[in-house]
């Protein structure tokens, strides 16, 4: 029993951070836009987050910092796409090298400059990233475990999740969101702002994106700068956006089972299964690449990629 | 101030990039409670027009009025706050939404429960006489479904200003006539439409007043009741000319092109050929007849060998095709010149000029490594001057031609390597008088040298007055096969609902 609840919160909290990153991919991919920079906005958010805590000591201003830098990549990229009506798998391509080069540039800099060549979040940020404690739910056997004792990033991401969720499906200005995705002209043709819902979405979705990369850096890392402490989640995420067939609640379940894929290393009994760790790694790529197989022979039409999904628009185009 | 006009244009002139003049200081008048034809060959202006009136494009000159009040329409947005709707030649509907979905979209207010939208739907159908499912997904939908959600978004908005833009392109017969129907009856609620089409006997049926345009300049405006045919071609191509469609004589020659029990499955696990038969012979045009999608596209691609069949046997004479490669097809003397939705889709490439496309036919016959232009670049030479094409060079990408001149292209290039069999597939989608002319003479300039021609068509006047015999498809079934010279258009309609021709009837 013991074991199934560690083996669970576990895997909740390494499927975090890719429930931020496949829920920032969500909202630009139902605008139309394949972002593939989630990698790079990631690491632009690890970086800012990591250093602006690592500056001022305010676990708040870091996740403001996280955010917004987040979100300025996934600016550029809008400005690229959607203005300019650049190609959108080089210009994603081009912001996560982008992203993953300047967080390490920056990251190397200041490695040089500590003196223990280590750095270290400060101990009162470190406190306030700690799992929460509620009194009476969080000391419930099992229940509290399971539910009430995570860090705050994983309620933050839930609630983004099933904001987003009551967004497309319950509000008019989802509707319209979810119709730019799915035939631009027609939205356009049917009085929606397409290119100013196109920005709002893809530089929000990178925002998401970004505090899904401070969680790297923060939670998994326990506060302690490394190089790459991304690491590929971030094409995971595009991947599970596939896998929760671009639907936000999907995408909650769907970063768990994935998040107990990347730890199942750590709870196998490696004196009964002898597979090397190697596997594990690669467990979830290898899942990615089955659901894509079978979505693509499956072809449901609700289910599908947003029709419009890596096209850009333009209305006078004829 | 003039009298309350719904739309009132005053010297609209649309130039694009500094010097194409799409319109020039057109001036029109549009009521409410009546229906107004738009009437202009291609690139006379007519969409752009239209498009300024609903907020796509801004006009660089002129004024318009609407309901007598100066406007500024810079958004479809605002066209919409000013009443207008257009209903789109393409549809601009989102595939995986139902209709009520569609029709909520970019609405005001706050998004409806599904039980109050089904309500208010129901009510505009049943004042208009449109039938429609809300919870139908687009993708579900026939071509007919689909334009009466256009029609209900626009109505849904309380639009009273209708622009509908070549609505009957895609309708069969009957569609039409239900089409129309709906039309009159909402100018009869003291609506303004504004129908854009190429078809004569159309406007002279639905309209009550016509408007012509030609070469981006507002010619006349008539009432349909004081007007016919001939007088308004004139008016649209600017000298008269003979609207019949030539048909010779020819000596048929039996059996150039066999298909028998041809049967072929979608993608989807759908039949969408269902034991086909026929014969096309040389010296022959055969029409194919059906409403879109009714297993045109298969057929064509099945007999060129693009997709495989798995019953049934296709042959050129003596010689069978089932299993053929398209390359080895194409050799035998089977030349497609199919054009799909988009002219440019299948069968040439856009961003390349006319020599390079003739290139794509010929290139592999020449030896060595390297590929002589000079042939290909002689040949694109030809085809424009026999043909009429009008291009400022050869190696002008083709995709800024005019449609008509694109379809030349394409059909010059499939002629010039002499088939046996030429197929062409809505050869004359979206062309105007002129250039469908030209084609219907390339057409009868075949036949008269014993190729066996099969002719995709969509126009049944056309079909009718053009090929020797139709046949008609209805869901991938063979509804009949009958002569052009005794058969009428209703008679096609019916066949292309899928009422099977008597037996007796059958052999002609």
């Amino acid at each position: 029993m013991n074991f199934w609840v560690n083996f669970i919160v576990a895997a909740v909290v390494a499927g975090t951070p890719l429930l931020f990153g496949t829920l920032g991919e969500i909202m630009n991919e139902r605008v139309g836009h394949l972002n593939l920079g989630v990698e790079g906005m990631m690491s632009l958010g690890a970086i800012a987050g990591f250093m602006v805590g690592y500056k001022t000591d305010n676990f708040a201003l870091a996740m403001i910092a996280a955010f917004l830098s987040g979100a300025a990549g996934a600016l550029v990229y809008a400005v690229v796409t959607v203005t300019f009506m650049a190609n959108h798998t080089v210009a994603g391509l081009t912001l996560t090298i982008f992203g993953i080069g300047l967080t390490n540039v920056i990251g190397f800099h200041y490695l040089g400059m500590s003196e223990s060549g280590t750095l270290k979040l400060p101990e009162q940020i470190t406190q306030q990233m700690r799992s929460i404690h509620i009194e009476g739910l969080s000391d419930i056997p099992v229940i509290g475990d399971l539910l009430f004792q995570y860090n705050p990033f994983v309620y933050l991401g839930i609630v983004f999740a099933i904001l987003l969720a009551l967004f497309y499906n319950r509000t008019k200005a989802g509707l319209n969101v979810i119709a730019i995705g799915e035939n631009p002209a027609a939205a356009d043709a049917a009085g929606v702002h397409v290119t100013a819902w196109k920005y709002v979405n893809i530089v929000i979705g990178g925002g998401i994106c970004g505090i899904g990369g401070a969680f790297t850096i923060m939670i998994t890392n326990g506060g302690v700068w490394i190089s790459d402490c991304v690491g590929g989640l971030g094409w995971i995420a595009v991947a599970l956006v596939i896998f929760a067939t671009w639907k936000p609640m999907n995408a909650i379940w769907g970063a768990f089972v994935f998040g107990a894929m990347r730890i199942l290393k750590y709870y196998v009994n490696k004196e009964i299964i002898h597979i090397p760790d190697a596997f594990y790694d690669m467990l979830p790529f290898l899942v990615t690449a089955i659901i894509l197989v079978v979505v693509s022979v499956r072809q449901v039409k609700d289910k599908a990629q947003p029709a419009a999904c890596g096209t850009n628009y333009f209305r006078e185009d004829r | 101030m003039s009298e309350q006009y719904a739309i009132e244009c005053r010297g609209i002139t649309k130039i694009f990039g500094g010097k194409v003049t799409a319109n020039d200081h057109v001036d029109l008048q549009l009521k409410f409670g009546e229906i107004l034809a738009l009437l202009g060959e291609n690139g006379s202006g007519k969409t752009t027009l239209m498009n300024m009136l609903s907020g796509i494009y801004r006009p660089d000159g002129g004024t318009i009025f609407v309901r007598g009040e100066e406007v500024f329409i810079n958004s479809p947005v605002d066209a919409m706050n000013l009443g207008i709707g257009m209903i789109h030649q393409h549809f601009k509907l989102v595939n995986v939404f139902s209709a009520m979905d569609n029709i909520a979209i970019g609405t005001k207010g706050r998004r409806l429960s599904t039980a109050k939208m089904r309500e208010k739907i129901r009510e505009i159908s049943s004042r208009f006489g449109l039938e429609v499912d809300p919870d139908k997904k687009i993708y579900d939908m026939s071509v007919s479904e689909k334009q009466t959600v256009e029609i209900l978004k626009v109505l849904y908005r309380g639009s009273d200003i209708l622009i509908l833009d070549e609505p009957t392109a895609v309708l069969t017969p009957q569609e039409t006539e239900k089409l129309f129907a709906i039309l009159k009856k909402m100018r009869d609620e003291g609506k303004a439409i504004i129908i854009i089409t190429h078809k004569l006997n159309e406007v002279m049926e639905i309209s009550d007043r016509v408007s012509v345009l030609r070469k981006g300049k507002s010619v006349a405006s008539v009432n349909t009741a004081e007007t016919d045919e001939l007088k308004l071609t004139e008016l649209m191509v600017g000298h008269s000319v003979d609207l019949s469609i030539r048909r010779p004589e020819t000596d048929k020659k039996d059996g150039v092109l066999k298909v028998s029990g041809l049967s072929v499955t979608g993608a989807e696990g759908m039949k969408m050929l269902k034991d086909v038969s026929f014969e096309v012979k040389g010296g022959e045009i055969l029409g194919v007849a059906g409403v879109a999608g009714s297993g045109q596209k298969e057929l064509c691609e099945a007999i060129t060998g693009l997709i495989p069949f798995e019953q049934g046997s296709v042959k050129l004479e003596d010689t069978e095709l089932k299993g053929k490669s398209p390359f080895e097809i194409l050799n035998l003397g089977v030349s497609i010149s199919f054009v799909p939705e988009d002219r440019l889709g299948m069968g040439l490439v856009s961003s390349m000029g006319i020599t390079d496309n003739m290139l794509l036919r010929t290139y592999y016959k020449t030896p060595g490594l390297f590929i002589d232009r000079k042939p290909a670049k002689e040949m694109a030479d030809k085809l424009i001057d026999r043909l009429q094409i009008l291009t400022p060079g050869t190696e002008t990408p083709v995709r800024l031609l005019s449609g008509g001149n694109v379809q030349k292209v394409l059909l010059g290039r499939e002629i010039e390597s002499a088939p046996r069999v030429l197929i062409t597939a809505y050869a004359v989608r979206g062309l105007d008088i002129n250039s469908s002319y030209a084609i219907y003479d390339l057409l009868n300039e075949q036949k008269e040298k014993g190729v066996a021609v099969l002719n995709i068509g969509e126009d049944l006047d056309v079909l009718l007055a053009l090929c020797d015999r139709i046949l008609v498809l209805c869901h991938g079934e063979v509804t009949g096969i009958v002569d052009a010279k005794n058969t009428t258009k209703e008679q096609l309609g019916l066949l292309m609902t899928g009422i099977k021709q008597e037996k007796e009837a059958a052999h002609v």
